[in-house]
């Protein structure tokens, strides 16, 4: 397996959002979670990443590592990307030489030489090109003057640059238009591989019909309440969650 | 789970000093204390013309009716003016014509210091003036630079050798009236350099110095002057770096910029100088007073500065704008951990018609520091049609550590437009778990962000010393953390 999430519970400031999660995705798969809004999917993915500030139990192993005291950078190194549905702007700092730095980390950690300056821009002209971004955005700081779209797209883009083990892409499609959203999913897809899972967070189920997810979960109030395949996702956008509202209360 | 974000920073600001070490040097040092004697001293060991010696005379006695400005907002025990000595020369000959004569610690001391003296400097095309205490040691690269006319040499050489210009020019700036360091400086000042750019000349290198303080228990006041004539150009940077000491050890520097119709100068200078330790012990106190005089038409003087070092920094890089159509500029990035203090900025003096001035200041703090930002931009009824544009930004790490920004502004001409911008942020915990979630660690990312933060001045460095200062910001801040 290669993420195990068991009863993970996780709270802020008294508030309980997760409330015993538990998730397995093996290696390869594509998993999708969908949910209404405040559910606790953001908080979720961050809690995968190591963001701090939570009261936490529970378990969350990587390739049968448990890593919830491991810091967000050893996590990000070990190969668990997250793709954030608000990506920040980092004013003045480059982008290429921000990935640099990074994919460097990574390839350390992973007992690789590091890149040198040549091999790194052949590899980012590469990769630029599979989510379509313009190499006048690379030579940009990270995210600084980007549009809604291409700060998505930049998240893709670092996504395959790291290559990572297991991606978490949170809403990458909320706010994209058709073409941008084809986009974004043909270089997802460009990216599975049997080595590779994917969590990947929507509000919709038309996301679902570009990557084709293994298994669909349904997350409400911090818990999984549903699982199945990708039809659930087509039975969900047809009834709303108002049905499993109703399936759960005439299940307890 | 990481640690708090105050812990760490703090951490961060615990940085160790990389140039603390000490040369074993022979050295001329005179007795402390400052009298008539010791001006006359001073004068004689350098052989200068009785004019000079007068000029000396003068500002000592203008001095000794002054009283240390107390309007910083800068706290430090009061300076014994008599427990300092005020010349401190190695023994070997001073002045030299190639590297080959150079006394090798001293090579040695340039070399740990990082400063490509040699090869590195021909493939940089940099020519490096560089003073040692009180006297300038070597000055590479003068033929190349003769050949075009441009003059660099240490200012006790251009005394000797080019008398009329250095007295046409040296006090123009700064009269040693201007104020008490300046004064000071101007009665004991023992060595810095001297440019001189001809008319139409575009300046083949950048030209650059190194300062350093070696000897114990002096004081470094020296003098730079650079012309620059009509339709010239220049680039010029300073570095500076001093041994860790637990005494506290007196900087006073003036520097005189000038430049004619349509001559450029660009001054830089990556400042380093012992900061002291993380409990304010030791640490060079930083008095300077630079400024620029844009006396042609369209002349153009910018200063650009990286201040990481010195326990205290009272410095405001200047630039009058008498020449009509002048610009001037001011980039800096003050950076201040543990216990340093800094008081920083520029005068924007706008005499001329259309003259435009441009001051982009990013203050950062950690520790227990205080980063104050004091800036004038005074536009007078002549300067028809001035524009200035200020901004100022400071960035806050951790809780403990102060930010002020001090603007002033004197307009007397309706014409002109003024515009100020100020901001005070923090790093936020969510552009760092968006950086550490990438793979860096929290201690690299700030440094990045710093260093993103500062990037609009660094810009504006010759690229050869912007990536120097690059990795000084960033050692700047490097802690325990690994
Ligand atoms: N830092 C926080 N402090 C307090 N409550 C929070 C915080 N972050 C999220 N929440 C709450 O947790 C719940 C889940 O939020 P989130 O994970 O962002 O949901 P989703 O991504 O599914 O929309 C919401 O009720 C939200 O208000
Ligand atoms: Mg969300």
């Amino acid at each position: 397996m290669l993420l195990e999430i068991e009863n993970l519970r996780a709270s802020i400031e008294g508030k309980e959002i997760l409330k015993g999660i538990n998730l397995n995705i093996p290696s390869g798969e594509v998993h999708a979670i969908m949910g209404p809004n405040g559910s606790g999917k953001s908080t979720l993915s961050s809690i995968i990443a190591g963001k701090d500030g939570y009261d936490i139990s529970g378990s969350i192993r990587l390739d049968g590592q448990e890593i919830l005291d491991w810091e967000p950078e050893i996590r990000s190194r070990a190969g668990i990307f997250l793709a954030f549905q608000y990506p920040v702007e980092l004013p003045g700092v480059g982008l290429s030489s921000f990935l640099r730095a990074c994919v460097n980390e990574r390839r350390k950690y992973l007992g690789e030489p590091e890149l040198d300056a040549s091999a790194f821009l052949a590899l980012m002209r590469e990769k630029a090109a599979m989510v379509e971004l313009s190499q006048e955005l690379i030579r940009r700081p990270v995210n600084q003057g980007f549009s809604g779209g291409e700060k998505k797209r930049n998240e893709i883009f670092q996504m395959a640059m790291l290559e990572p083990r297991m991606a978490i892409l949170d809403e990458t499609d909320s706010g994209l238009d058709i073409d941008a959203l084809r986009i974004v999913a043909e270089g997802v897809n460009k990216l599975r591989h049997a080595q590779r899972s994917m969590l990947v967070i929507t509000h919709y189920q038309r996301l679902l019909e570009y990557i084709i997810p293994d298994r669909v979960h349904v997350l409400m109030d911090g818990a999984i309440v549903m699982s199945g395949d990708r039809t659930l996702a087509l039975t969900l956008e047809e009834k709303g969650y108002d049905w499993i509202r109703a399936e759960q209360e005439v299940s307890s | 789970m990481a640690q708090s974000e105050q812990e760490l920073l703090e951490q961060l600001s615990e940085r160790a000093y990389p140039h603390g070490f000490e040369s074993d040097i022979e050295q001329e040092i005179i007795p402390k204390g400052l009298s008539e004697e010791t001006i006359r001293f001073i004068s004689q060991r350098k052989n200068e013309p009785e004019w000079l010696l007068q000029w000396r005379l003068k500002a000592y006695k203008h001095w000794l009716g002054l009283k240390e400005p107390k309007w910083p907002k800068l706290t430090y025990p009061p300076i014994d003016y008599q427990d300092i000595s005020y010349y401190a020369a190695p023994k070997s000959a001073p002045v030299l014509n190639s590297l080959d004569e150079l006394d090798p610690e001293i090579k040695s001391t340039y070399d740990r210091l990082g400063i490509p003296l040699e090869e590195q400097m021909m493939l940089a095309g940099v020519a490096v003036d560089a003073v040692l205490d009180s006297v300038s040691v070597v000055t590479t690269f003068k033929e190349k630079l003769a050949e075009k006319g441009v003059i660099f040499c240490s200012i006790s050489e251009a005394v000797h050798l080019y008398p009329e210009l250095v007295r046409a020019y040296l006090g123009t700036v700064v009269p040693f009236t201007d104020n008490f360091f300046a004064a000071l400086n101007s009665a004991v000042f023992t060595d810095g350099s001297f440019v001189f750019i001809p008319p139409g000349v575009h300046c083949p290198m950048e030209l650059s110095t190194y300062f350093r303080i070696n000897a114990r228990g002096t004081g470094q006041f020296e003098r730079t002057l650079i012309v620059a004539s009509e339709d010239s150009y220049v680039s010029y940077l300073e570095g500076c770096t001093a041994p860790k000491r637990d005494e506290n050890q007196l900087h006073a520097a003036v520097v005189e910029l000038v430049a004619m119709d349509r001559g450029e100068i660009k001054y830089s200078t990556v400042q380093n100088w012992y900061p002291g330790d993380k409990d304010g012990k030791g640490g060079i106190y930083n008095f300077v007073t630079k400024r620029g005089l844009c006396k042609g038409v369209s002349s153009k003087i910018s200063w650009t500065q990286v201040e990481t070092g010195s326990a205290i920094t009272w410095k405001y890089p200047s630039v009058v704008l008498q020449g009509d159509d002048s610009r001037g500029a001011f980039y800096s990035v003050a950076m201040t951990t543990h216990l340093q203090q800094a008081d920083t900025g520029t005068k924007m003096i706008h005499i001329g018609k259309n003259t435009q001035s441009r001051i982009v200041s990013k203050g950062i703090s950690a520790g227990r520091s205080q980063n104050s930002y004091r800036g004038l931009v005074k536009i007078r009824k002549s300067a028809f049609k001035a524009r200035n544009y200020s901004q100022c930004d400071s960035l806050l790490m951790g809780n403990r550590c102060g930010a002020h920004t001090f603007p002033y502004f004197e307009i007397h001409q309706p014409t002109a437009i003024v515009e100020h911008e100020a901001t005070t942020s923090k790093i936020a915990e969510d552009i760092l778990f968006y950086c550490t979630q990438r793979g860096l660690s929290r201690e690299s990312a700030i440094a990045m962000i710093v260093n993103g933060y500062a990037r609009e001045v660094l810009d504006h460095l010759p690229m050869e010393f912007a990536v120097e200062a690059r990795k000084l910001l960033a050692i700047s801040l490097e802690g325990s953390v690994g």
